[in-house]
């Protein structure tokens, strides 16, 4: 630590402009690319200087693929629309269902819980494909696959486990004391939880919650095992849209801004919760 | 009191109402995961209906004198290696040039978390571009470097650096966010005693910081290996295991199996044994994880 003398504090400028370049130019470049024809994305050399159009977005919010070859139909609002149902949907059910457990698991000390608890835990970290090569199979015969209620079920082993780790953490802080003197007050238990448990806790309900939406937005393997074009979240629907549209490099750096942007936003607007989830809880920086 | 003591079977059936959902999100992890026990010891290829059976463990057995299941190993290791060594270099490096708390620094972490933000199979497609032959902005810059034919994931020879390149964009920045709030973390005292009495700065880097840092390098460390040995959704994207088989790591090679060769027996005996690779790795990563938590709980 200490004082930095001269070259040392430009030294670390430098480092941390590559840095900072490293990782933000590419979603810069590809922002840049969602406003260009495909003219003045092939052209050499490149240039930041252009005129913006937003004719890539049109194309894609009126579901029309405009090339040489002819109109092409696409379904990529179809798919935005998809990733907002069943992140939403998910994180909702992932929270009615696991905030009550994560109290359980914090406040009762229980064999069976300890068991779920770890069950989850060691299965968050299973490959994804394993669960899901049968279950696709039995999905197929329950006639589950390619359905909202299959996927958004299938989708709480994204949510619950994190909702349910992170939210028991916050419950466990809570002092057992503030609780009791409320009860003895001659509240009921379910008075007790939501009024003052939940309320105490939420900032890592927040957090929690934030964090499942990304990771359930971002999901990319069980859509595309589990959903057909229909129902597919846009992770999937624009590699489909890469391949389907070729070359409309423009479309293709739009759909992209188009599907980054609902996390990026998210993301900015509350670092500081996304900060303490990510890090498990268990840093409290 | 009052309430649950009147009622004794509610005050004890409780926990096991409220941890119901949860239990039915066990069970419906471990059938899928029991049949996949079952579905690897069987001989089960939808295009041959007729000859499935049970064979014990004679897929397994075939992976030992199969030369693309070595090769799977080799690349899914390398890939793992490479990734989270360059993910904890970089990470370190940045959360120590950010480790003061000035408003700079603090903008920059938040803009640095981005990457991590966006899904990583849209994050292929972004690099995708940008390795593009035609206008991509990587390769006109390797162009203009003298190296005119570089074909990015296009070729056996640069494909594994250039998804390794995609996965520490994407993945570093939860390591820099981690160690940060590690190194944020740590107790001053240490630190102003060393610098009272002069103390070289490699010194206190190598002896203090290193050293109280090290629970979460370990968890962080463990964490990203467990993410990334079953690297799909980058590979996939990017080159879907190819070009060839170079980057046929454990889940694309588990898919390709799957789907193109409807082998649903090999298939579900990769899986298992990537899974006991992850099942150890875990065991160890929510030890190190508990352990770091109640420390940072005693605090």
């Amino acid at each position: 630590m200490g004082s930095d003398s001269g070259w040392k504090r430009v030294l670390r400028g430098v480092l941390l402009t590559i840095v900072a370049l490293f990782f933000l130019f590419p979603i810069f470049w590809v922002f840049l690319m969602s406003f260009q024809t495909n003219e003045t994305i092939l052209r050499i050399p490149p240039s930041i200087v252009f005129e913006p159009t937003l004719q890539n977005y049109v194309a894609l919010i009126s579901g029309k693929l405009v090339s040489n070859a002819g109109v092409l139909e696409i379904a990529f609002m179809k798919n935005l629309g998809n990733s907002l149902i069943l992140s939403v949907v998910s994180v909702a059910l992932s929270l009615l269902l696991g905030v009550p457990a994560a109290y359980a698991f914090a406040r009762f000390k229980f064999r069976l819980g300890e068991d779920i608890a770890f069950t989850l835990l060691s299965f968050r970290f299973a490959p994804p494909l394993l669960v899901l090569l049968p279950l696709a199979l039995y999905f197929q015969s329950m006639g589950l696959i390619d359905t909202y209620f299959g996927l958004i079920w299938v989708y709480q082993l994204i949510t619950l486990p994190l909702i349910l780790w992170i939210v028991r953490g916050y419950f466990e802080d809570i002092s057992e004391d503030i609780e009791y003197a409320y009860r003895v007050d001659g509240n009921s238990w379910l008075r007790t939880f939501l009024k003052i448990s939940v309320p105490l806790a939420r900032p890592g309900i927040a957090a929690a919650m934030l964090l499942a939406f990304i990771f359930a937005w971002n999901n990319f393997v069980f859509a595309l095992i589990l959903a057909s074009a229909d129902k597919q979240p846009v992770t999937v629907g624009a590699l489909a849209f890469v391949t389907a549209s070729g070359i409309q490099y423009g479309q293709i750096a739009a759909s992209i801004v188009l599907s980054v942007t609902p996390t990026l936003l998210l993301a900015l607007y509350a670092q500081r919760y996304l900060v303490e989830g990510l890090s498990l809880g268990a840093v409290k920086g | 009191m009052s309430a649950a003591a009147k009622r004794p079977f509610m005050r004890l059936a409780l926990p096991y109402i409220l941890s119901l959902p949860a239990l039915l999100v066990c069970i419906g992890i471990l059938i899928p995961f029991g049949t996949a026990v079952y579905y690897s010891m069987q001989r089960y290829n939808l295009a041959f209906p007729m000859g499935r059976g049970f064979i014990w463990f004679e897929n397994y057995q075939a992976f030992l004198t199969d030369p693309a299941f070595w090769n799977t190993i080799r690349v899914s290791l390398l890939y793992t290696f490479l990734t989270v060594t360059f993910e904890l270099l970089l990470g370190l490096g940045v959360a120590l040039l950010l480790q003061r708390r000035t408003l700079m620094n603090n903008v920059l972490s938040i803009m640095l978390m981005l990457p991590l933000m966006i899904a990583p199979a849209i994050a292929a497609l972004m690099w995708k571009l940008m390795t593009n032959p035609n206008f991509g902005i990587l390769s006109y810059l390797v162009g203009l470097a003298g190296l005119e034919d570089f074909k990015w994931a296009s070729d056996p020879g640069t494909a594994l650096f250039t998804v390794v390149l995609v996965d520490v964009w994407v993945y570093t920045p939860f390591m820099m966010i981690l160690l940060l709030a590690g190194l944020r973390a740590l107790p001053r005292q240490p630190f102003e005693a060393a610098e009272l009495d002069g103390v070289p700065s490699s010194f206190v880097f190598f002896r203090i910081t290193l050293p109280m840092l090290t629970p979460y390098i370990l968890t962080a460390v463990l964490f990203r290996m467990l993410e990334s040995i079953q690297q799909f959704d980058i590979i996939y994207a990017m080159t879907q295991g190819g070009p060839g088989d170079t980057l046929m790591v454990f889940q694309v090679q588990a898919y390709l199996e799957r789907y193109q060769y409807t082998n649903v027996g090999r298939s579900a005996a990769l899986l298992m044994v990537l899974w006991a690779i992850t099942f150890i790795l875990s065991n160890i990563f929510v030890k190190q994880w508990l352990r770091l938590r109640e420390r940072a709980r005693g605090v």
